[in-house]
């Protein structure tokens, strides 16, 4: 862009500096956000709802867990395994919350080899994210089974208060599908660019999309985990 | 300027050639902005009738207790629920986003359609199917629920509560439904806002119709997550038995299975959706009031730009303020006094809407057009409701007025009436785009003077009412001594008017519908409007909204009336011309 710029008038105007060139960027016509494609703001807006989904979620569990009149599990020992005679407390989760992190490190890759427009790593590496999503899906599946036999239920267990299993399995599941639903949408936006889909309108913003996503379901992720695991 | 950035976008021929041809790809699986917005309107009118007949039963039984068989106190607490519901959400939120969202913002930003047409489709049906859901729990077993429209848990779910077998669960279900409509439609009326304008039109040049909807959809996608959230909460507490919102509980001698939950915390989830809601629905109230004030009076919108701030800043606080209504929940009283300071905040923005609303009028060429008379009624019965919102604002006179009919007086007026004004005034400004004819005047001032009357007559006396302590929700009160025999005959009266105000919306109904085949021609332009929704090729507009090519934008759309112009408008893609003199307005020619 040319300092000078003309109004719609003809007249010549310079760009005002500041603050108040930031305003008059973003309220100029056609588009406040430049070059984004809808798409893509629009992820962005649903992430922007959907963290007050989760927000909401995470504050109903801290209210519950404060007002409740029973003690809440020791959730060190509940989400301890025994491997090899070893008993070792959050293990599992551990793992979980590591392959779904590095998930996110492979789709930030795939993004790059989107727009580098190399399609079979990218497709690789989007199908390897899914595979990690699936993992962590079953890692759940197995954790779940694990609490139910257990005798944990959403609405009660042996070990405390009811609410523990009720925003346990409330909210793990609800992620749980948000990982899901992204497995699946991951493997559909690969498919798109094995064949070529992207390729033929020329723009790979599709792969970024699907990452927002993506890297939002594991950021919540890290939420979920520091305030169900660790408190 | 080719545009290849803005991912699909729609050019014209393309337009032309994809456009529906089938009366089924038209008229009903249509992807067309204004066909969505006529479903939607169409639907949420018609569940308004439901909700306006069942006023009419709650009346009936206020006003003339023990005479009609049918109401009894379980069916009188299934329509106060249903009634109140069906009003905020499945009514008004509907109306104003679904329907005028939808018809306006394409229309007035001078777009070709939302950007995701297909998604908005899916967000029409998503709407249909949580209304047939809601209307099913009137044949399910025990009727629909009784719990209140607030969903107060425990009593919502527990058995002794009408509804409590299906009519809490299609609620919840159907609340669930309605919200993931929402938000896809709210997505992509916040994303067409934002990035698909056309070329000139700023935000600022936006017309405050647009910026309230704005506003509004922003706030209902981050304010129904928590209604979401507190509805799958509660929906586990009914179906799991899970203890989220209950408390234990001893119900007739037995310990109930619940035990350590927190009823507060629902009350918390539901008002930081209920409060924002409330604004949802006044915001695009205010924007469209605005436009309607500004076109009928022939002058330019007083304080443009502290009107978009004002819109703005309501939205944000009034995520600030949900526990005014908990007041008398329980909740640790120095919360009572934080909320009654955000709560007394927000009516600076609101006085300053008024105000500018009061000094567009002042000096303008007024016309008395029947939008014009409903932008008054609007001003009128908004600060009405509004200054009796300041009383119940503060917690110590809050506390003897809660659940009385001071507090339905209230909220009607400010939250029920004052929108619906609006949306009548909006109807009778836009029926001659979306129709091509004007709705007959006679039969518009009957259903005007009657309702306008009409609710000042109902509501007033109300307020009355609740000073003598009558409750809110209640059946009868025959044995109460603290109710002076008076209060009954006030009641009956108010039924009379009720059922008068009930009866003059069938004939507005009739109105729609006669004037729509009989009405006279309007014109593209009936009102000598600047915003570019009446600068349409083709009235009603057609597939694609603009023809062949898009429209240009060069001002504001509040340029009436400017001094050494021969015409008292100049719509909005009209370049500027010499002579033309500039009044010091809010208009971005500061560059000039
Ligand atoms: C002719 C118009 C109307 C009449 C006659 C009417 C009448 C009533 C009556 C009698 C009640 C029950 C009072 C009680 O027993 O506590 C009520 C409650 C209510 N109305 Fe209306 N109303 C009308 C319009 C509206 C509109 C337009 C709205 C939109 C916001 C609305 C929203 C509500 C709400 C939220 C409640 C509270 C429900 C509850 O307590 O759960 N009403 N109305
Ligand atoms: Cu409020």
């Amino acid at each position: 862009m040319s300092q000078q710029t003309q109004d719609i008038t003809g007249n010549k105007i310079s760009p005002p500096e500041g603050w108040q060139g930031l305003n008059e960027d973003w309220s100029s016509d056609k588009e406040t956000f430049k070059s984004v494609p809808w798409g893509k703001a629009m992820m962005w807006i649903f992430l922007l709802s959907d963290t007050f989904i989760f927000g909401s979620f995470l504050v109903g569990y801290m209210a519950v867990r404060m007002t409740t009149t029973e003690l809440w599990p020791n959730s060190s020992e509940v989400f301890a395994l025994t491997i090899a005679g070893q008993h070792i407390p959050l293990i599992l989760i551990a793992i979980m919350t590591f392959v779904l992190i590095s998930s996110s490190g492979t789709m930030a890759m795939a993004v790059n080899f989107a727009y580098r427009r190399n399609r079979s790593v990218c497709a690789a590496l989007m199908f390897a994210t899914a595979i990690l999503g699936a993992c962590f899906v079953g890692m759940q599946v197995f954790e779940w089974s694990k609490l139910i036999e257990e005798g944990v239920r959403p609405w009660g267990n042996p070990f405390g208060a009811a609410q523990f299993g009720s925003t346990f399995f409330m909210i793990t599941g609800f992620h749980g599908l948000h990982v899901s639903a992204g497995v699946i949408y991951l493997t559909i936006v690969a498919i798109k660019v094995l064949r070529g889909d992207f390729e033929r309108s020329g723009d790979y913003q599709g792969v970024e999309i699907a990452g927002l996503y993506w890297h939002f379901v594991d950021l919540v992720w890290v939420f979920i985990f520091a305030f169900f695991y660790l408190w | 300027m080719t545009d290849t950035v803005t991912g699909t976008t729609i050019s014209p021929t393309d337009h032309e050639d994809h456009g529906p041809t089938t009366f089924l790809t038209k008229y009903i699986w249509s992807q067309d902005h204004k066909v969505i917005a006529i479903q939607y309107a169409i639907t949420a009118i018609s569940v308004g009738m439901v909700a306006l007949a069942l006023s009419w039963l709650m009346r009936l039984q206020l006003g003339f207790p023990d005479t009609f068989d049918f109401i009894d106190p379980a069916g009188y607490y299934q329509y106060v629920t249903m009634h109140g519901m069906i009003m905020v959400i499945y009514l008004l939120t509907a109306i104003f986003l679904g329907g005028f969202g939808n018809y306006l913002i394409p229309l007035m930003i001078g777009a070709r359609d939302m950007v995701f047409p297909y998604l908005n489709m899916l967000s029409y049906w998503f709407y249909l199917v949580s209304v047939l859901v809601l209307m099913s729990s009137f044949f399910v077993t025990g009727g629909p629920t009784g719990a209140g429209w607030t969903l107060y848990p425990p009593q919502s779910i527990l058995p002794g509560t009408p509804g409590y077998e299906w009519g809490i669960i299609l609620m919840l279900v159907s609340l669930v439904i309605f919200i993931v409509a929402f938000t896809m439609g709210g997505l992509n009326y916040v994303t067409t806002i934002l990035q698909a304008r056309a070329k000139g039109m700023t935000l600022m040049r936006m017309p405050l119709s647009v910026w309230g909807i704005f506003v509004a959809t922003i706030m209902g996608l981050l304010a129904f997550p928590a209604l979401f959230v507190g509805g799958v909460m509660m929906m586990f507490d009914r179906l799991l038995g899970t203890s989220f919102f209950m408390p234990a509980i001893i119900a007739q001698g037995e310990a109930l299975q619940y035990n350590g939950g927190s009823p507060l915390l629902f009350q918390h989830l539901f008002w930081f959706f209920g409060h924002p809601e409330v604004y949802i629905v006044a915001l695009p109230a205010f924007g469209i009031v605005s436009d309607l004030i500004s076109i009928h009076a022939r002058k330019n919108i007083f304080g443009y730009r502290m009107m978009v701030w004002a819109i703005v800043g309501i939205g944000a606080l009034s995520f600030v303020v949900w526990a005014h209504h908990m007041y008398v929940s329980g909740m640790n009283p120095y919360f009572g006094f934080f909320f009654a300071v955000t709560t007394l905040i927000i009516a600076v923005p609101t006085a300053i809407k008024v105000y500018n609303w009061v000094l567009t009028l002042w000096r303008g060429d007024i016309h008395l057009t029947l939008p014009m008379l409903y932008s008054i009624a609007f001003i009128l019965t908004f600060v009405v409701g509004g200054l009796t919102g300041l009383f119940l604002g503060n917690v110590v006179i809050d506390v003897p007025l809660s659940d009385t009919y001071f507090v339905v007086a209230h909220f009607h007026m400010v939250m029920g009436i004052a929108p619906i004004l609006v949306v009548f005034g909006a109807i009778y400004h836009w029926y001659p785009k979306i129709t091509g004819r004007l709705l007959n005047v006679q039969m518009g001032h009957i259903h005007f003077w009657v309702t306008f009357i009409g609710t000042y007559l109902m509501y007033f006396p109300m307020h009355y009412l609740g000073f003598v302590g009558v409750p809110r929700r209640y059946f009868a009160y025959e044995d109460a001594v603290f109710i002076p025999e008076s209060a009954q005959t006030l009641n009956a009266f108010i039924t009379v008017i009720a059922l008068i105000i009930g009866a003059v919306q069938l004939l507005f109904i009739f109105n729609l519908i006669w004037s729509c085949f009989k009405g006279k021609e309007a014109g593209p332009n009936p009102w000598n409007a600047t915003s570019l929704e009446w600068q349409t090729a083709e009235t009603p507009p057609g597939h694609g909204n603009w023809g062949p090519t898009d429209p240009v934008v060069y001002r504001w759309a509040y340029d009436y009336s400017v001094p050494g112009v021969e015409e008292d408008f100049i719509p909005q893609n009209v370049p500027h011309a010499k002579g033309e003199t500039h009044q010091g307005r809010d208009d971005d020619t500061e560059g000039v």
